[in-house]
């Protein structure tokens, strides 16, 4: 059976890269292990391969060369309509319906796992509750008629809505404004030590990558530079760490002024 | 005799007529979104085949009308009634705005949301029929709207084959050089038109706040 290791991985990529159909190369000999329980982050920069490599774990995307196992099968072998109901997905846009209240967006995953009425609205009130938002006063919304914090806020209440093992997160938090992104990330801090999940969060935010992560790694030209615990990134010294680190450092004179 | 008077003594034939012009429109309207739709769904899902779809109904487009409704003709089956020709006619001129609009409507889609629909696991039937056909429906409607409105002024030349409608009096009115003949066609015909435009307008405003 499965060594010790491998139960505890959740997420493996095994030599796995990604070429566009027109030959440019996103991603190359990416080698990354995400553990059960984990928040994982990929920083780096625009361009890097973070969301290419994020788009390999469910199979939104197929690795060009080598694999990415999700729990211990590669995503190949798995059924992609399978292998997605298990993996919650949220992304900067939100990619919420917008012919759909809140309600029905947050229920489009139970719905397909065919739950039955009575189920879904109980934990439709549940994640509303869960991401700060009154149901009563918000079920009924389309999320024209909401802000960018509580469309983000809907659109992880939606991920969240099968209990997925999994947790992809793309740039959740950038296009709000700086007051609101503080404000969510802070929420889901908290959150993330409820729902107990495997997270795989991508940004390019240095602080964000910090205050979050359980290891951060950092991608650069489509590979994998190094992962690091939060302690070890602000320790290194390593010139292409230092250079993220620096990120922060102006941030903080800047807010300090 | 006054147009009014002409009107009220002829206003069972015109009525009759106009139920003609309606039903051969209908007809036309029932066929073309039965087949442009889907193909509009297939040329989006296959860019390959989307020029020569779009292409053919484009070709279509450009015909002459009398002439289609000649070339009908000779046709087994098809040319045997006058009304069949001239309901295969129209559905191939209203096939094009249809299909366009079908395509434009789902390509217009933001992509985050079908990437978000995929994501979650939807079969692409799912994201067909929950997604991108509801979202793309107020576009598609447009089409329908606009190829309506052809479809009833086309209709009009479907008298030619002698397929009924408010032609009939168009035709006839052109040969005996008597305006109120052409006037008792032209009138129905654009009131059909405005009708059938003011009614499919308005449902489309109806749908479009829900849909942004």
């Amino acid at each position: 059976m499965s060594s010790h290791s491998e139960s505890h991985s959740v997420v493996e990529f095994v030599h796995a890269g990604y070429c566009l159909p027109n030959g440019k190369r996103l991603l190359e000999d990416v080698h990354l292990e995400v553990r059960e329980g984990e928040t994982l982050i990929l920083l780096g920069r625009s361009g890097a391969g973070k969301t290419t490599a994020l788009k390999l774990i469910n199979r939104l995307l197929e690795p060009s060369e080598g694999q990415v196992r999700v729990e211990g099968r590669s995503t190949l072998e798995w059924d992609a309509i399978a292998l997605r109901r298990k993996i919650g997905y949220v992304i900067q846009e939100t990619g919420l319906f917008p012919h759909f209240t809140v309600e029905k967006n947050i229920s489009v995953v139970p719905k397909l796992e065919g739950w039955d009425a009575e189920r879904i609205k109980a934990r439709v009130n549940e994640l509303l509750e869960l991401v700060g938002l009154p149901a009563a006063q918000f079920r009924e919304r389309y999320p024209h008629e909401l802000s960018g914090g509580q469309r983000q806020r809907v659109g992880l209440a939606r991920a969240l809505a099968a209990d997925p093992g999994i947790l992809l997160m793309d740039e959740p938090f950038g296009e709000l404004d700086p007051l609101t992104r503080a404000e969510v990330r802070e929420e889901f801090l908290t959150l993330e030590k409820r729902i107990r999940k495997t997270i795989v969060l991508v940004t390019h935010d240095v602080a964000e990558a910090l205050l979050l992560g359980t290891r951060i790694a950092v991608f650069d030209g489509g590979r994998v530079h190094g992962v690091y615990t939060p302690r070890e990134f602000l320790d290194s010294d390593e010139p292409e760490i230092a250079a993220y680190r620096k990120q922060i450092r102006t941030r903080e004179d800047l807010e300090g002024v | 005799m006054g147009l009014e008077q002409f009107f009220l003594q002829n206003a069972s034939a015109i009525g009759e007529a106009t139920l003609e012009h309606i039903w051969l429109t209908l007809g036309a309207m029932a066929l073309a979104i039965a087949i442009g739709v889907p193909l509009g769904i297939v040329s989006v899902r296959r860019p390959g085949l989307s020029r020569a779809i779009l292409g053919g109904a484009n070709v279509a487009e450009t015909i002459p009308s009398l002439a289609l409704f000649g070339f009908l003709l000779p046709l087994p089956w098809l040319g045997e009634r006058a009304d069949r020709i001239a309901v295969a006619a129209l559905t191939l001129y209203a096939l094009l705005p249809i299909i366009r609009n079908t395509a434009t409507g789902i390509l217009s889609i933001d992509p985050a949301v079908r990437e978000s629909a995929k994501a979650m696991g939807m079969t692409p039937r799912q994201i067909l029929f929950q997604v991108e056909l509801p979202l793309s429906f107020p576009t598609l409607l447009a089409g329908v709207r606009i190829a309506t409105v052809l479809t009833i002024g086309i209709a009009t030349i479907a008298a030619a084959v002698g397929a009924g409608g408010l032609g009939e009096f168009i035709f006839r009115g052109l040969s005996m050089v008597d305006n109120r003949l052409i006037l008792a066609g032209a009138i129905p015909a654009a009131a059909l038109a405005i009708a059938a435009d003011v009614i499919l307008g308005t449902i489309e405003r109806r749908l479009k706040p829900a849909n942004r």
